[in-house]
C-alpha cells in the first residue's frame, strides 16, 4: 500500500469512527436536545415530572381567557390528537393569537394545569403576502364548507 | 486520474494562482454590485410584507445569506483539508487559512441577525434549542481553527492541524442543517430547500436567492484577496514575488 493510499484510509477510517461516535451521542442526547414536548407526548407520561419542561402546540381558537385586572391569561394548547390546558402570567410575544403556534416553559399542577413561566411564540417557515393568506383561507373555508 | 493530477499542479501553483485569482476578482466586482443592488431593493422594496410577520420578516434577507454562507465556507475548508491531509496541496492550506476568519464572520452575522429576529417574533433574543446551539458550536469551531493556526509556529504544521480539526468539525454540518428536522425545536423548518416547492412567495424569494449569490460573491472576491496575502507570505523568497512587490512600489512611487 503506497503512504498516500495509507493516507486516505486512515482518513476515512477516523471519519467513519467519527460519525459513528457522533451518532450515538446523538442518540444519547436526544432526550435533552427536544426543545418541547407535545401535548400527547404529555398525555403518555413522557415529559419530566421533577424539573421545568416546555410544551409545544398550537393555541385553541376560541379558548384563550384573560383574567380580569391582571395580566394572567388561560388558554389551550393542541396538536390536533390532544389538548392541554396552560396558565401564564406575564407579557405574551407580539404573534401570540389564537391558531398560533406556540411554546411555553413551566410545569404541571396537581390538577393536570400547566402553570407556564415563560411564553414563546413559534411561526412556521411559510412566508407569504397578507392578500395570499386570505385567499388561501378563503379556499380552505370553501373547501370545509362543500 | 494522471492528468487530473497535472492540471490540479498546474492550477494549484501558487504563482499561476495568484495571477488567475486576480483576473476572476475583476470579473467577480460588477456581478457582486449588481446583485448586491438588486438584491437589497428587491428585498426592501419590492417584496410584500409577510402574512404572520409584516414587515420584520425583512431581516431574513440578511439572516438566511448569512447563515448559508456560514456553512458553506465551511464545506469549502473540509475540502482543502481533505486535499491538505493527503496531498499536501499547498494551496490548500493557504486557503484554509484564507477561509477561517470569514466563516467566523458569517456565522455571527447568521447569530446577530437571528437574534434580533428572534425578540420580537418568538418573544426572546435567545434560546438553547438544536438549531441555535449547532450553530453557536459551528462559531467556537471557528474560533478553534483561527486559534490553532495561530498557536503553531510552522506554518505547514499548523495549516495540518487546523486541516484535522476541520475534518473533525465538520460532522456539526449536518447537524445544523437537519436539527430542525431531527428534533423539535423553536425554530421553524427549512423554508427553500425543504423538498417539493418552497413555501414562500415568489416576490419574497426571488430577493432571497439573488442576495443569497451576492453574499456568496462577497466571500469569493475576499477569500481571493485573502488567498493572494496568503501565497504571497508562502512565496515570500522567490523571485517572481519579489519582482511583484517592487514593480507595485515602483508604480505607487511613480503617482
Amino acid at each position: 500500500m503506497s503512504p498516500r493510499k495509507k493516507k486516505m484510509l486512515t482518513l476515512a477510517l477516523a471519519i467513519a469512527g467519527l460519525g459513528l461516535a457522533t451518532a450515538l451521542i446523538l442518540t444519547a442526547f436526544e432526550k435533552n436536545l427536544m426543545y418541547f414536548y407535545s401535548p400527547s407526548e404529555i398525555a403518555e407520561g413522557k415529559a419530566p415530572d421533577n424539573r421545568p419542561f416546555r410544551i409545544g402546540g398550537m393555541v385553541v381558537k376560541g379558548s384563550v381567557i384573560r383574567e380580569k385586572d391582571t395580566l394572567g391569561v388561560w388558554f389551550n394548547l393542541t396538536d390536533y390528537a390532544h389538548e392541554r390546558m396552560v396558565y401564564y402570567k406575564g407579557i405574551l410575544p407580539d404573534l401570540f393569537r389564537e391558531g398560533q403556534g406556540i411554546v411555553a416553559k413551566g410545569g404541571l399542577n396537581e390538577t393536570g394545569l400547566f402553570v407556564a413561566t415563560e411564553v414563546l411564540a413559534k411561526h412556521d417557515e411559510n412566508y407569504m403576502p397578507p392578500e395570499v393568506a386570505d385567499a388561501l383561507k378563503k379556499s380552505q373555508e370553501y373547501q370545509n364548507s362543500k | 486520474m494522471m492528468m487530473m493530477m497535472n492540471l490540479l499542479h498546474k492550477y494549484a501553483s501558487l504563482k499561476n494562482f495568484y495571477f488567475l485569482s486576480v483576473k476572476l476578482s475583476r470579473w467577480l466586482v460588477l456581478p457582486f454590485v449588481f446583485t448586491l443592488v438588486y438584491g437589497l431593493i428587491g428585498a426592501l422594496w419590492i417584496a410584500p410584507q409577510d402574512y404572520q410577520q409584516g414587515e420584520s420578516f425583512r431581516i431574513m434577507y440578511v439572516h438566511v445569506p448569512s447563515a448559508w454562507l456560514s456553512m458553506f465556507v465551511y464545506m469549502n475548508m473540509f475540502g482543502a483539508a481533505i486535499l491538505t491531509l493527503i496531498w499536501r496541496v499547498k494551496l490548500s492550506e493557504i486557503v484554509l487559512r484564507a477561509c477561517a476568519p470569514l466563516g467566523a464572520i458569517f456565522t455571527f452575522l447568521a447569530l446577530i441577525t437571528g437574534s434580533i429576529w428572534g425578540k420580537p417574533m418568538w418573544g426572546t433574543w435567545w434560546v438553547w434549542d438544536a438549531r441555535l446551539t449547532s450553530e453557536l458550536l459551528l462559531l467556537f469551531i471557528y474560533f478553534g481553527i483561527i486559534a490553532l493556526f495561530q498557536a503553531i509556529e510552522d506554518r505547514r504544521m499548523a495549516a495540518k492541524a487546523c486541516a484535522l480539526m476541520t475534518v473533525v468539525g465538520a460532522v456539526n454540518i449536518p447537524i445544523i442543517h437537519y436539527s430542525v428536522q431531527w428534533w423539535s425545536t423553536l425554530h421553524q423548518g427549512p423554508t427553500v430547500s425543504k423538498i417539493g416547492t418552497p413555501s414562500i412567495h415568489l416576490d419574497m424569494l426571488i430577493p432571497l436567492i439573488v442576495m443569497s449569490v451576492a453574499f456568496t460573491l462577497y466571500f469569493i472576491i475576499m477569500c481571493l484577496a485573502r488567498i493572494r496575502i496568503g501565497i504571497r507570505e508562502y512565496d515570500k523568497n522567490s523571485t517572481w514575488v519579489k519582482n511583484l512587490v517592487t514593480s507595485t512600489l515602483q508604480k505607487e512611487h511613480n503617482q
